[in-house]
């Protein structure tokens, strides 16, 4: 055999594994789901009886159900609010756990730890304190007995329902987040800091003109990471709150905390709707795609060069 | 200077009280894994009368139809473990002879692999469990509710990341070393096992990480792929096929959700470095 043509065998044989799985799982199906919205595509119509095809009409019938516009709009808020709060508990804890404490390695391991379990049963654990343990500790002091109302359950109505999620979000995110902060901040050269003190910068005057412009390339990596997770947001979402509670809109019940993942499955699986929920996922890949072109567009341009 | 002791002295306390609100739910956890059903509904928030529920529960637990604690456990088990080590080799592999044959198809092959990385499940899910129907009644290969289905699902969604991460270590490496193994008659494959392989432990252990933790926790793709109360099932499905079924049973639900996050705390608590180097390298990509 000669080198060449060993070279370009190793080459195939060692790639071809992966291309196989690749084009099982990713390539195929993307082009079929592609495709797929675009027709009657269900359980009775598939390719070998009663299946064509539709042109826009999923997409069109899609934007005019209540359900999946109001999907969109709460994802936007889940995600602008989720943002906003991961990285910010992110932030001051990694500010927190760089300075002089004396039990920081203990405190950063703890607020890392939710990270490892899985949103789903992250979701189920928050279920029992919003509607148990919170509860209680409103039977237990009397000063906060409106706690134990009823009526002020986190999860019983959709605004603080979503509150909710927002915060399970951040308790679970915060900790990963605030590692990657802890390595930005751990890598700005201690003499810039030194500098700045001779010339008598303050701390806040230090954070805001030395830590946060040194940091600007972990905020676009952690901006990307908290917007696309927020957007794809789908485990808590499940154990948490169903989507529920219903709620009223254009006169049609809808669940008030459905995110557009959960929609997109509730719409194939709960409706029975395959080729509308294909075609809401063709829209959700859509929309997250232009969104992180834009964001990571938007953070490289404020990043300093040292 | 005391300005200064004062501020670490606040910022100290800050930082406690933080840390016990993030343990917070997870003493709930424990403590309410150890009450019987009428306490945990009415003090949800106290220490346990008798710890000896703990041991009732998980009992109840390990032995329920729903759950099927040990059988679950082994399914997650080996889907995480074989699925691991497959994207692990394949994909260093795969990284390794698209660095060093530069030429038109290895660039196509390496941008489809990163530009996959932006396609969200949600696109392929529905079309992805047609398409393993139809090419199971082809070949008479089962791929859904299987090991090898769920696998392979695995190795596909996981290589672009993988595989760009290896892309990326193995483009420091020096050639010399490979064309000194050449000169002395090894045959190219042999310089990946033999040589290169090795050389890649710390990224592999960033892959791995970063894999394993989805892997482990993942809902989704079991759900579709192998379906709740099936024969295979993995801890995420158990518990939500449990917690789905007795939504007020919140002693046994709690005890659980502890049995299926013992096993990722205690590889956590011996893994500790190699798993936030991992995810923190593995973030900046």
């Amino acid at each position: 055999m000669t080198k060449k043509s060993e070279v370009n065998l190793v080459f195939w044989l060692f790639l071809a594994p992966v291309l196989f799985a690749f084009l099982m799982v990713m390539v195929i199906p993307f082009i079929m789901g592609s495709f797929y919205a675009f027709t009657n595509w269900s359980s009775s119509a598939r390719l070998d009886g009663g299946f064509r095809f539709v042109g826009f009409e999923n997409f069109v019938k899609s934007f005019q159900d209540p359900s999946f516009l109001y999907s969109f709009g709460i994802t936007f808020v889940y995600t602008i609010l989720n943002m906003f709060f991961i990285n910010l508990v992110a932030f001051s804890l990694a500010l927190l756990v760089t300075s002089e404490l004396r039990l920081k390695n203990l405190y950063r391991v703890g607020f890392f730890v939710p990270n490892l379990i899985g949103g789903l049963i992250l979701g189920y654990i928050w279920q029992f304190i919003f509607n148990n343990a919170i509860p209680s500790l409103g039977s237990l002091i009397p000063a906060l007995k409106f706690l134990a109302e009823p009526n002020n359950l986190m999860l019983g109505k959709n605004t603080s329902a979503l509150i909710a999620m927002v915060i399970v979000g951040t308790w679970q995110y915060a900790g990963y987040i605030m590692m990657i902060y802890i390595a930005a901040i751990e890598n700005v050269p201690q003499e810039l800091h030194e500098a700045a003190k001779i010339d008598g910068a303050t701390p806040w005057i230090r954070l805001k003109s030395i830590t946060i412009p040194m940091a600007a390339q972990a905020f676009t990596v952690t901006m990307f990471l908290t917007l696309v997770n927020s957007f794809k947001q789908f485990d808590v979402n499940v154990s948490l709150t169903s989507g529920g509670p219903s709620t009223m809109l254009f006169g049609k019940p809808i669940l008030g905390t459905e995110l557009l993942a959960l929609n997109i499955y509730n719409t194939a699986f709960v409706s029975n709707n395959l080729a509308q929920g294909q075609a809401r996922a063709v829209v959700f890949f859509l929309v997250l795609a232009v969104i992180s072109i834009i964001q990571v567009y938007v953070n490289k341009n404020k990043e300093v060069e040292l | 200077m005391s300005n200064r002791r004062l501020g670490i002295v606040i910022a100290e306390i800050i930082t406690a009280i933080v840390f016990l609100l993030f343990m917070f739910p997870f003493y709930l956890v424990i403590v309410n894994s150890a009450k019987t059903a009428f306490e945990v509904t009415q003090y949800p928030l106290t220490w346990p009368t008798k710890w000896g529920n703990l041991i009732d529960n998980v009992v109840k637990i390990w032995t329920s139809e729903a759950v099927r604690y040990p059988s679950s456990l082994l399914a997650s088990a080996i889907i995480t473990a074989v699925s691991l080590l497959l994207i692990n080799l394949l994909s260093a592999q795969a990284g390794w002879v698209l660095v060093r044959n530069k030429n038109r198809i290895s660039n196509i092959i390496f941008y489809m692999f990163v530009a996959a990385m932006v396609i969200p499940f949600q696109i392929v899910m529905f079309p992805l469990l047609s398409w393993f129907r139809i090419t199971s009644q082809a070949t008479g290969i089962p791929l859904l509710r299987t090991y090898q289905g769920i696998i392979l699902a695995y190795i596909g969604f996981g290589a672009s990341l993988s595989i760009f991460m290896f892309h990326g270590f193995i483009k420091g490496i020096p050639l010399e070393l490979e064309e000194a193994a050449t000169i002395d008659g090894c045959k190219r494959h042999q310089i990946f096992y033999e040589i290169v392989f090795p050389i890649l432990t710390p990224i592999q252990a960033t892959v791995m990480v970063l894999n394993g933790i989805w892997i482990w926790n993942d809902y989704l793709l079991p759900l579709l792929v192998l379906g709740k109360g099936n024969v295979i099932m993995t801890l995420p499905l158990a518990v939500s096929n449990f917690a789905g079924a007795f939504v007020k049973q919140w002693d046994l639900i709690l005890t659980a959700i502890l049995l299926a996050m013992i096993p990722v705390i205690i590889f956590f608590l011996f893994a500790q470095k190699y798993i936030v180097k991992g995810m923190v390298a593995g973030s900046i990509k």
